[in-house]
């Protein structure tokens, strides 16, 4: 049974693709499946992630072919909770949608556009070898293009051609360093090369290290390869933009979670420096940015791009506080960031702008909105007690005492520059009174407001859940990081005990 | 060979990167396919290239016993070119709706999602 589980993940999201296209024509039924689709892929996620907790990491051979040389799918715990992540956010903008989709969008295929894209995000989180990430990796991405432009909006179509452009350019030199890779070792399989990779030479082993840390960096977003993420990122509608902010980029940060805590382990004191460089940049250059904007969603890309930086930092200090702290992280973005594009649309469909000049006086008439938007909006900031505030606690606190008080002052930084970035939104778009020329539409339907308003008080909720308790995220967060940096347990699970 | 094969790879990467440097959509577009084409080749080269040595089994024997050619790269490289010809095809339906909406290739007047937002100005 619980190799069946391992497949579910992936399926769900195909059979709703499939139907919903089937029923191209009745967007009703479309709808319906979609959001039903989306609860059944959490649930099947959530079962996923307990199995892992109670039994150890979980792995499935594709066809019977015995791993290195058929397709594995491996869920460890860090997988499980991404995947987990995943069917919260899904099910959350399936329900958003409903709302903010308009028909036309609707009707040209943006259903099973997105479950397509959820099923890219699933297979890249379960795989356990490299071609057949790279292969998910792709599926992601073409149905993330044609999200990106569909409605073929001006800003849009320019968004998608930036967004395209570069991450094409991220696949090939992916595929390169597959193909690289496959030369030197003869493998694919992950945890093949884990067992593999120490027997070549170190100064191959660091330049494939590279390649995968420029392939996997551009899909992140982190410095210098970011420039992408703030140019497309406001373009499409809402809903789209929230998925992509909490998930996709997300996806490269677990990639290279993922190759650097299994794969090239053999001179941390190099790879791991990088990486931690390149972790003040991100952060830095990312919150600098954000201070210089004034619409509401490069705002908010900007900042996703600083908040890599931190996850990145977590895994640049490998050791297990501070891998606890970048999967803790990760948990607390994810929610944080999708919610706060799902505020901006829905204060868009308020007011019919996000630019921070053309908005205003939301906190006198909707005062729920407002305070819906102040609690992930200070979680990202790192106010205490949301959940932002232990995140970042932790991950300083590894820093601490790895004595790397650079960072750490670097990493205190950023997160006031981030409240600064957060209290300029509160201050413009809820806070100075209404401009005189902008009008609020109040004919909003009941349900149309409905399915913008319920998915965000229903992450606020998680938002809060996992800053007031705390501890059982963090400890799931530990065991994860546990099993990510002593990869023993997870070869034997994948090649067997054999080894 | 590998030293032809490897010129080709640099050629190819080359001729890509020159391409996506200028500044019209459609040499951008061709310019991402020789990428995908450089990669491709990448793989069949460094996955050895033995030439006239199919992987087959001798009649009566268990297992190979000379050296055979890998098919996985050729298995890796197939499927890439399939993915790549699904995106390349996007990509150019994207050029094409890009020139309609925008009415020019230059990619250096492709700047508005940017200008109009960082000033604060609507889009035209």
């Amino acid at each position: 049974m619980s190799d069946k589980l391992l497949i579910f993940p992936i399926l769900i999201p195909l059979f709703t693709a499939i139907v919903t296209l089937l029923l191209w024509n009745y967007r009703n039924w479309q709808r319906i499946i979609s959001v039903m689709g989306a609860a059944m892929h959490l649930l099947a996620a959530f079962g996923l992630l307990m199995v892992v907790r109670q039994n150890g990491i979980q792995a499935v051979q594709i066809g019977n072919w015995p791993a290195p040389f058929g397709i594995t799918l491996v869920a460890d715990l860090f997988s499980a909770i991404m995947l987990v992540l995943t069917g919260i956010i899904g099910l959350a903008v399936a329900v958003y949608s409903l709302g903010n989709i308009d028909t036309r969008r609707e009707s040209f295929g943006y259903y099973p556009l997105y479950h397509v894209l959820l099923m890219g995000i699933s297979g890249a989180f379960l795989t356990g070898d490299m071609f057949n990430l790279y292969v998910w990796f792709e599926v992601m991405l073409i149905a993330s293009f044609v999200l990106m432009a569909l409605g073929g909006e001006r800003p849009q179509m320019e968004g998608a051609l930036k967004y395209v452009t570069l991450n094409l350019i991220s696949s090939a030199i992916f595929l390169a360093a597959v193909g690289v890779l496959y030369g030197v070792t003869g493998t694919l399989n992950m945890a093949d090369l884990a067992t593999q990779l120490p027997l070549i030479a170190p100064g191959l082993a660091n330049t494939l290290a590279m390649m995968f840390l420029v392939a996997f960096g551009i899909k992140a977003a982190v410095f210098p390869l970011f420039f992408w993420l703030p140019a497309a990122y406001h373009t499409p509608p809402a809903a789209v933009s929230a998925i992509f902010a909490g998930m996709l980029t997300k996806v490269g940060v677990y990639a290279l979670i993922r190759v650097f805590t299994l794969l090239f382990i053999q001179d941390i004191s190099y790879t791991h420096l990088i990486i931690l460089v390149i972790a003040a940049f991100t952060m830095t250059t990312g919150v600098l940015g954000a201070a210089s904007q004034f619409e509401f969603r490069r705002i908010l890309s900007f900042h996703i791009i600083s908040q890599i930086g931190y996850m990145i930092m977590g895994l640049a200090l490998f050791s297990p506080l501070a891998l606890a702290g970048a999967v803790f992280y990760i948990m607390h973005h994810i929610i944080v960031k999708a919610n706060l594009f799902l505020v901006s649309g829905a204060v868009n469909r308020l007011q019919g702008s996000y630019q921070l000049k053309a908005l205003g006086g939301l906190y006198r008439s909707r005062l729920g909105l407002a305070v819906l938007f102040l609690i992930p909006a200070l979680s990202l900031a790192g106010l205490p007690p949301l959940s932002g505030f232990w995140a970042k606690l932790t991950i300083i606190q590894a820093g601490v005492e790895q004595s790397r008080f650079v960072i750490v002052a670097i990493a205190l930084g950023v997160s006031m520059l981030t409240l600064y970035s957060m209290i300029k939104i509160w201050n413009e778009v809820f806070w100075k009174a209404k401009p005189d020329h902008v009008t609020e539409t109040n004919h909003t339907s009941r349900w149309n407001w409905f399915f913008y308003i319920s998915p965000i008080i229903v992450l606020a909720l998680f938002t809060l859940t996992i800053g007031l308790v705390a501890e059982p995220f963090f400890q799931l967060s530990q065991q994860a990081a546990a099993q990510l940096l002593n990869p023993t347990q997870y070869i034997q699970t994948v090649l067997g005990g054999g080894m | 060979m590998e030293i032809l094969l490897a010129i080709v790879v640099g050629v190819l990467y080359a001729a890509g990167l020159y391409l996506m440097m200028r500044r019209s959509i459609v040499k951008l577009i061709l310019g991402l396919a020789l990428l995908g084409h450089a990669a491709n080749v990448l793989i069949f080269t460094i996955g050895r290239l033995n030439h006239n040595q199919p992987p087959l089994i001798p009649d009566g024997a268990e297992q190979m016993t000379a050296s055979f050619a890998d098919p996985l790269p050729q298995a890796l490289i197939l499927t890439a070119i399939v993915i790549g010809f699904g995106v390349q095809a996007f990509a150019l339906v994207l050029v094409k709706r890009v020139y309609q909406t925008l009415g020019t290739d230059d990619l250096k007047e492709i700047h508005d999602a940017d200008v109009h937002v960082y000033l604060g100005t609507p889009h035209v």
